[in-house]
C-alpha cells in the first residue's frame, strides 16, 4: 500500500516491440478471463434452467447484473488510482432513496429528478475525492466514514422503506426490446458515454499513471490531484446511475445497511474478477462489468442447483477468495524471494 | 519519566483533550454525565471495543487491515454459545469461551495465511473471509436450532465484578492492554511489528521471517475479535447474527484517532486506548443529548440513527484532518 511500491505486473516479458504477434495486455487478458467465466457460468445456468433462457429470464439476470455492474464500475475508477471507495454502496443506497422521492410526476419533473439524483451522486463522489486529495487522508478510512454519513442522510430521506417512482420510466429502464434488455443498453450507454471518453481523456490516462507509480507520475507533470478527484467524482456519478436503476427495479427506496454493505463487498469482488489490479494502474471498467455478472450468476446458480439462497454470502466470499488466490499464484513463480516484499 | 512521556505522542494528547471537551459538553447538557457511575459504565462499554481494537491495531501497525472483524465477532459469540452442539453438553459449557476464541483464531489463521504466504491484499482477503464467516454462521443457524444462550461463565465474565467496583471486561481489557504494551515496547516481536510496518523488505533482509510475524498478528486479531464476541454474548445473555456489524467502523476509527498510521509502522497503544474511550463517549453522548429533538422542534422528523451515522462520520473526518494528515512526500 505504500506509494513507493513498484508495480511489477505491468511489465510482461513478451511486451517488447520486436514481438510482432498480438499478445493481449494483462488487462485485456483479465477481461477475457472474466468473459469466459461468465459465459461458462451463464451457459450452465441456462442449461439447468427448466424453461431455458427465455427473454424474461435474460432480462431479470441483466437487471440484477447491471445494478452490480454500475456499482462495480464506480469502484473501478478509484481502484485504478490505487485507492478504494468503501462508500459506493452507501452512495448507491442514498441515490436510491433520493430517486424514490424526486423521480416522480410528469416528464419535466422526472427529468429534473434524474438530474438531481445524478448531481447528488457526483457531489458525494467529489466530496470523497476532495477530502482524500486535499485533506491528504487515506481513501480507506475517508470513504468508510463518508459512507456512514451518506447512509445517515439516506435514513433521513427515507426512514421507512417506501416511496414511488415514475412508472413509465421505471418500466422502460427494466423492460427488454427484441430480447435485448434495456439495462444492458444502459450499461453500453455508460461505457460509450462515460467510460471510453474518460479512458481516453488526459485525466483518465493520468489516473492510470497515478495508480501505477504516483511519484513518477508527479515527476512527469501529470495532474495527480485533479485526476484523483475526478476518479472519485465519476465513481459517485456511476453509483448514482446504479441507484436510479435500483429504484426502477424495485419501484421504491429503502435505506438498509445490508444493501449498502452487500453492494460494496460485491463491487470489490467484481473488480478483482474483472482483472483490475487492487494495487492500481492496471485494469478496466469493462472487466468489472463482466466481473459483476459473474458475481450475480453465482447467486442464480445456487437457485438452479437447489442450494439454500441464504448461503449466498458463503459462495460470494469463496469466489472472492478464489479470485484473489488465483491472482496471487504468481508468488510461486517468483524466483527472487525479495520481490515478495514491498 | 522519559519512558512514560514517549507513550504520549501528539495524537494521543489531542485525543485525550477531545475526551475532556466531550465530557464538559456532556456535563453542560446533562449534569449526571460526570458521575462516577456513568463514567464506569462508559468504560465497561468501551472495554468491548477496546479488546477488538487491540487485535486490529497490531494488524494496522503492520500496514495491513482486518475487515473481517464484524463476523469474527459474530463467530466468537455464536460458537461460544453453540459450543455444546460441537463438544457435547458437559465439555461445551466448560470450554465455551476457549472454543469461541479458538474459532476466531482459526479465521485469523486463514487471513494470515492468505496475506502472509499468498501475498493477497489484506483488505480484499479479509473482506472475503468476512463474507465466508457470515455464510458459515448463516448455515450454522439455518440447519438446526443451535443453542444461543450464554453460559453462566460468559455471563460472569461480561457483567460480573471480580474486583469490587471494576467490571470484569474492563479488567480483561486492562490485562490485555498491558500485555500488548509489553509486547509492542519490550519484546523483539514488537520491534519486528513496527519495523515491518515501515519497510517489510528491510526486515526480511535482516533475516526475520516476516511472514510468521504477519501470521501471528492476524491470528491475534481474530482471537481478540472472537473474545469480544464472547463478551458481548455474555453481556446480552445471547448471541445473534449481526452482533459484530456495528463494530467495524468504530474499531478502525478508534485506532486511527489514536494516532496509529493507517499505512503502518507508527502508533502507540495508549493512543488506541484514548481513541476507544473517545469513540465510546461520542456514541453515548449522541444518545444522551438526542439532537433529533432539536430538529423535531424545527418540524423536521429525523430518525436518531441519522445523527449517529452523520456525526460519527463527520467527527472522524474532522479529527483526522486535525492530526491524521499524511506528509507531502515530494
Amino acid at each position: 500500500m505504500s506509494a513507493s511500491g513498484t508495480n511489477t505486473k505491468a511489465m510482461e516479458p513478451g511486451d517488447t516491440p520486436t514481438n510482432r504477434r498480438w499478445r493481449p495486455s494483462a488487462s485485456q487478458r483479465g477481461i477475457m478471463i472474466a468473459v469466459t467465466i461468465f459465459a461458462v457460468m451463464f451457459a450452465v445456468y441456462g442449461w439447468k434452467q427448466p424453461m431455458g433462457l427465455t427473454a424474461n429470464i435474460v432480462n431479470t439476470a441483466s437487471n440484477k447484473g447491471a445494478l452490480l455492474a454500475l456499482v462495480a464500475m464506480a469502484q473501478t475508477l478509484p481502484v485504478l488510482t490505487r485507492g478504494l471507495d468503501l462508500s459506493v454502496g452507501a452512495v448507491f443506497v442514498l441515490t436510491n432513496c433520493l430517486a424514490s422521492s424526486i423521480v416522480v410526476g410528469g416528464p419535466v419533473m422526472t427529468a429534473f429528478g434524474i438530474g438531481g439524483v445524478l448531481l447528488v451522486g457526483l457531489i458525494c463522489g467529489t466530496v470523497n475525492g476532495v477530502i482524500i486529495v486535499y485533506g491528504r487522508l487515506q481513501p480507506l478510512i475517508v470513504t468508510l466514514a463518508m459512507g456512514a454519513v451518506y447512509f445517515g442522510i439516506s435514513l433521513a430521506i427515507r426512514p421507512q422503506p417506501g416511496g414511488s417512482v415514475n412508472f413509465e420510466l421505471a418500466d422502460f429502464m427494466t423492460r427488454s426490446t427484441l430480447a435485448i434488455p434495456h439495462s444492458t443498453l444502459l450499461l453500453l450507454l455508460v461505457v460509450v458515454g462515460i467510460w471510453i471518453p474518460y479512458r481516453r481523456s488526459t485525466l483518465g490516462r493520468a489516473a492510470y499513471a497515478v495508480g501505477s507509480n504516483e511519484q513518477a507520475a508527479y515527476m512527469s507533470g501529470v495532474p495527480i490531484d485533479r485526476a484523483k478527484v475526478l476518479a472519485y467524482a465519476l465513481s459517485g456519478l456511476l453509483a448514482a446511475i446504479g441507484g436510479l436503476l435500483l429504484t426502477a427495479v424495485t419501484y421504491s427506496g429503502a435505506a438498509k445497511m445490508a444493501i449498502a454493505n452487500d453492494y460494496t463487498l460485491n463491487s470489490i469482488g467484481a473488480v478483482v474478477i474483472g482483472g483490475t489490479s487492487l494495487f492500481g494502474g492496471m485494469g478496466s471498467a469493462i472487466g468489472s462489468i463482466f466481473g459483476a455478472f459473474v458475481m450475480r450468476t453465482v447467486g442464480d446458480l445456487l437457485i438452479v442447483f437447489d442450494i439454500n439462497p441464504v448461503l449466498q454470502p458463503l459462495f460470494v466470499g469463496i469466489v472472492l477468495l478464489a479470485a484473489v488466490c488465483i491472482s496471487s499464484l504468481r508468488v510461486f513463480r517468483i524466483k527472487n524471494k525479495l520481490d515478495l516484499y514491498r | 519519566m522519559n519512558v512514560l512521556a514517549r507513550q504520549f505522542d501528539r495524537a494521543t494528547i489531542i485525543a485525550f483533550a477531545c475526551i475532556l471537551v466531550l465530557l464538559c459538553i456532556g456535563a453542560l447538557a446533562e449534569p449526571s454525565f460526570l458521575s462516577p457511575k456513568y463514567l464506569l459504565q462508559q468504560l465497561h462499554v468501551a472495554s468491548f471495543l477496546g479488546v477488538v481494537a487491540t487485535g486490529v491495531m497490531l494488524v494496522i501497525l503492520l500496514g495491513h487491515i482486518d475487515l473481517s472483524i464484524p463476523w469474527t465477532i459474530g463467530v466468537g459469540g455464536m460458537m461460544a454459545t453453540g459450543a455444546t452442539g460441537f463438544l457435547g453438553p458437559e465439555l461445551g459449557v466448560t470450554l465455551a469461551v476457549p472454543f469461541g476464541i479458538f474459532c476466531g483464531a482459526c479465521i485469523g489463521l486463514i487471513n494470515g495465511l492468505g496475506v502472509a504466504y499468498l501475498r493477497a491484499p489484506a483488505m480484499i482477503f479479509t473482506l472475503g473471509m468476512n463474507a465466508v464467516a457470515q455464510g458459515l454462521m448463516v448455515w450454522h443457524t439455518g440447519g438446526f436450532a443451535p443453542q444461543d444462550r450464554a453460559t453462566p461463565l460468559m455471563r460472569e465474565l461480561a457483567v460480573g465484578q471480580l474486583v469490587t467496583g471494576i467490571p470484569n471486561p474492563l479488567l480483561i481489557w486492562a490485562v490485555l492492554g498491558i500485555a500488548t504494551m509489553f509486547l509492542l515496547n519490550r519484546t523483539s516481536l514488537g520491534r519486528k511489528i513496527y519495523a515491518i510496518g515501515n519497510q517489510e523488505r528491510a526486515v526480511f533482509l535482516s533475516g526475520v521471517d516476516t511472514r510468521r510475524v504477519l501470521l501471528f498478528c492476524f491470528v491475534f486479531s481474530g482471537a481478540c475479535a472472537a473474545a469480544t464476541g464472547t463478551l458481548l454474548a455474555g453481556w446480552a445473555n445471547r448471541s445473534y447474527q449481526a452482533m459484530g456489524d456495528p463494530y467495524l467502523l468504530p474499531t478502525i476509527a478508534a485506532i486511527i484517532l489514536g494516532g496509529t498510521n493507517v499505512l503502518g509502522g507508527r502508533g502507540k497503544y495508549v493512543g488506541t486506548v484514548a481513541g476507544v474511550i473517545l469513540i465510546t463517549i461520542l456514541q453515548s453522548m449522541l444518545s444522551v443529548v438526542q439532537p433529533q429533538r432539536f430538529f423535531a422542534d424545527l418540524g423536521l422528523d429525523l430518525p436518531a440513527d441519522t445523527f449517529r451515522q452523520v456525526v460519527f462520520g463527520v467527527v472522524i473526518i474532522a479529527m483526522l484532518l486535525l492530526y491524521g494528515r499524511q506528509q507531502l512526500v515530494r
